[in-house]
């Protein structure tokens, strides 16, 4: 009976694991709500800081800040990978961090100087191991993406773009679609691209010129905006990173129960094949004996 | 243009107020500013304190904000309020300490490996996933 042992041993780790990852099923399915919840709440500002900006660059200031304008060459490019800290949440970091890379020889192929900002520590870890040039990292946000805590590393890079270290910034993120589907997205975010830049409806209107009494003075207050135009852009992204990590969390960890479950059922009907197999034996072998007598 | 303008107040976590208001004063970096519908564009920064609200047939409501950004249009108004301490210097802290965690990271990483090695990892990552999605459909 040494093989039946052996199966209900690995019966029991089977079960012990399924366990495990139905606890972290429902963990990540009550995350996942804070999560989407403060996604959503993030939006207002992220829609209001974009038309206060859209207005601004309709305004006929004579400042014209260094992000709304377009350079032609591009030699070197910052890009900024949201991922998330912990892993066990299917193929999401490896979606984003696969089309990071594939980007990031295409450009390499054109001669261009890629710098990297990490957010999260998966990126972290694969940017570091494939011996990409980081400039500043943030890990461990925990479920909450502070936006305290993202201001230090954002600002390297757009400082970076200001003093023309960078032609262009692009960021990489897991895009939340819905629950079961989350889809790694490239976006440009330097120079913020016209369609940034529009408001909703009011597009036409407004044609003369006009322009805003800037308190106390145009230039820093225009910075600013902008600054937390793209601080809001890029924590937008990571809000929906964590809600796509907690969702690709749920889902991966459903399928990994299931999985066990069915591994479960096989295992368990194999041992009651060999329990009965053994009887069988048994019986056959007391049978005969009997019939020797 | 009648006598009511829009009022959004917003902060990067969460909408704090958004509905119509005859009158707002707000703590202006330059003094306490009072805005009637109407008002000429503005923009300025403002430091934390309360903003006073009357909003139409309801008595005035003060709504605490830690400093931002006013946005002032005609018919509508935006508060930008900021949910961190901001400051350059704080900014400038946080960004070095930013950069030299990355420094750090970057001396730790095991020797000089390059794209193939990843991209190898990469690859059989995706085989890995293919075949647990093969497996998976094939058991359904």
């Amino acid at each position: 009976m040494a093989g039946s042992r052996e199966i209900r041993n690995k019966i029991r780790s089977v079960k012990n694991t399924q366990k495990i990852t139905r606890a972290m099923e429902m963990v990540a399915a009550s995350k996942m709500r804070k999560a989407q919840e403060r996604m959503r709440k993030a939006r207002p500002y992220g829609e209001k800081i974009r038309n206060v900006a859209a207005h601004m660059s309709r305004a006929s200031t004579e400042y014209r800040h260094p992000f709304l304008i377009q350079r032609d060459t591009v030699k070197r490019v910052g890009i900024i990978v949201v991922t998330s800290d912990k892993g066990l949440c299917g193929g999401l970091n490896t979606n984003v961090l696969r089309k990071a890379v594939n980007q990031m020889r295409t450009w390499e192929t054109e001669g261009e100087q890629i710098e990297v900002c990490c957010i999260g520590n998966k990126g972290l870890g694969f940017m570091s191991r494939i011996g990409a040039n980081i400039i500043s990292q943030i890990t461990g946000l925990g479920d909450t993406a502070n936006i305290e805590k993202l201001i230090g590393a954002i600002k390297i890079v757009l400082d970076g773009y200001t003093a023309d270290r960078f032609d262009r910034v692009y960021l990489f993120y897991n895009r939340f679609v819905n629950t079961m589907k989350q889809e790694p997205a490239m976006e440009q975010l330097l120079p913020l691209s016209d369609e940034r830049m529009r408001v909703g409806k009011q597009d036409t209107e407004q044609k003369k010129l006009w322009d805003y009494l800037y308190e106390p003075e145009a230039k820093p207050i225009i910075d600013d905006i902008m600054i937390r135009y793209v601080e809001a852009l890029i924590y937008q992204a990571v809000t929906e990173n964590m809600a796509s990590e907690q969702s690709a969390r749920m889902v991966a960890m459903k399928a990994a129960s299931d999985n066990a479950g069915n591994l479960i059922n096989e295992l368990t009907l194999i041992y009651n094949k060999s329990r009965q197999a053994a009887i069988t034996k048994e019986l056959s072998e007391i049978v005969g004996g009997a019939a020797a007598v | 243009m009648g006598t009511i303008f829009h009022l959004d107040i917003v902060s990067a976590e969460e909408s704090i107020y958004s509905g119509p208001a005859e009158f707002i004063a707000a703590p202006a970096l330059m003094g306490e500013v009072g805005i009637f519908p109407n008002h000429t564009p503005m923009l300025t920064r403002i430091r934390s304190g309360m903003v006073r609200i009357k909003a139409p047939l309801k008595d005035e409501e003060a709504v605490y904000v830690s400093g931002g950004m006013l946005e002032v249009q005609p018919d509508v108004v935006t508060i930008l309020a900021d949910t961190a301490i901001r400051g350059n210097d704080l900014d400038e802290a946080k960004a070095l300490e930013a950069k030299r965690r990355a420094e750090e990271a970057m001396k730790n990483k095991i020797s000089e490996i390059e794209y193939a090695r990843a991209q190898a990892e990469l690859i059989e990552a995706a085989a890995q996933l293919t075949a647990i999605q093969k497996l998976r459909n094939r058991g359904h």
